[in-house]
């Protein structure tokens, strides 16, 4: 018998492997934070503000001119990362054919461990006005 | 996994994914895979674009300007509209991973999914796309 791997709703709890079961819950945690997170920022960068007045100097000056705003945004790229990798994970295991699927997951947690260090050296590096 | 065994391996295969049936369930689906993939690809131009504020803002500021020019803003109204698919039909996922009895409404709360997406996401659309049009007339 083989285990069901969609149901009506999508993916069923992972029985068979940890990982996978980690991976589960890890998507369905993180998208709980992103479902206030990345709709708020949404909000705020497209109906608060307009994408015409977000220059890099408004970033500087106003958006992350404090230390919790950064904070704050950090972890969403955190919360992101985590759902939108683990959730490409399980989409390359579905359609990539084994031979090359490690090289695939491989090179998808690689990209993921770029954005990690981009993302966060901007968030530390940028000089405070 | 071999090779074979995947779940788009074969026709027969297809049909013992409940998803594949067709209906509202399998298009739901279909709908978050394409959305999530979607913004994912926009997170990855997203992180690079925000890391150019500190090496490089002259560039990330003539991005800035791609992003709010008419092109641009019928792009955020896309990505808007495949980032709040998402999150609604993700909380319908949830509260049916958490509550499973609550999977015999699944289509139900499509529905109001549907009908939340339009109800905030038309006047979203509207905000956006609202300075093409200014600019033109």
């Amino acid at each position: 018998m083989s285990v069901q791997k969609y149901s009506i709703s999508g993916r069923p709890r992972p029985t068979g492997s940890k990982v996978d079961l980690y991976v589960w819950w890890a998507v369905r945690l993180s998208s709980l934070a992103l479902f206030v997170l990345a709709l708020a920022h949404f909000t705020m960068t497209h109906f608060v503000f307009d994408p015409g007045d977000q220059s890099a100097e408004w970033v500087r000056q106003t958006r992350w001119n404090s230390v919790a705003l950064r904070a704050l945004d950090w972890g969403m790229l955190m919360a992101v990362l985590v759902h939108g990798f683990l959730g490409m994970r399980t989409v390359l295991q579905d359609y990539v054919p084994s031979r090359v699927r490690s090289l695939s997951l491989g090179a998808l947690y690689l990209l993921a461990l770029i954005l990690f260090v981009l993302g966060t050296q901007v968030v530390i590096a940028l000089p405070f006005d | 996994m071999s090779r074979g065994t995947g779940p788009l391996a074969s026709p027969q295969k297809l049909r013992n994914y409940p998803s594949y049936r067709g209906g509202e369930g399998m298009a739901a689906w279909a709908f978050h895979r394409i959305s999530g993939i979607g913004v994912w690809l926009f997170i990855i131009l997203h992180i690079i674009d925000i890391w150019l504020i500190g090496v490089n803002p002259e560039l990330y500021d003539y991005l800035g300007q791609i992003y709010s020019s008419p092109p641009g803003r019928v792009m955020e109204t896309l990505l808007g509209a495949a980032l709040f698919y998402h999150a609604l039909n993700g909380m319908r996922i949830v509260v049916m991973d958490f509550w499973p009895a609550l999977t015999v409404y699944h289509r139900q709360m499509w529905r109001i999914v549907w009908i939340v997406f339009f109800a905030i996401g038309l006047p979203g659309a509207y905000i956006i796309l609202k300075p093409i049009w200014e600019a033109v007339g």
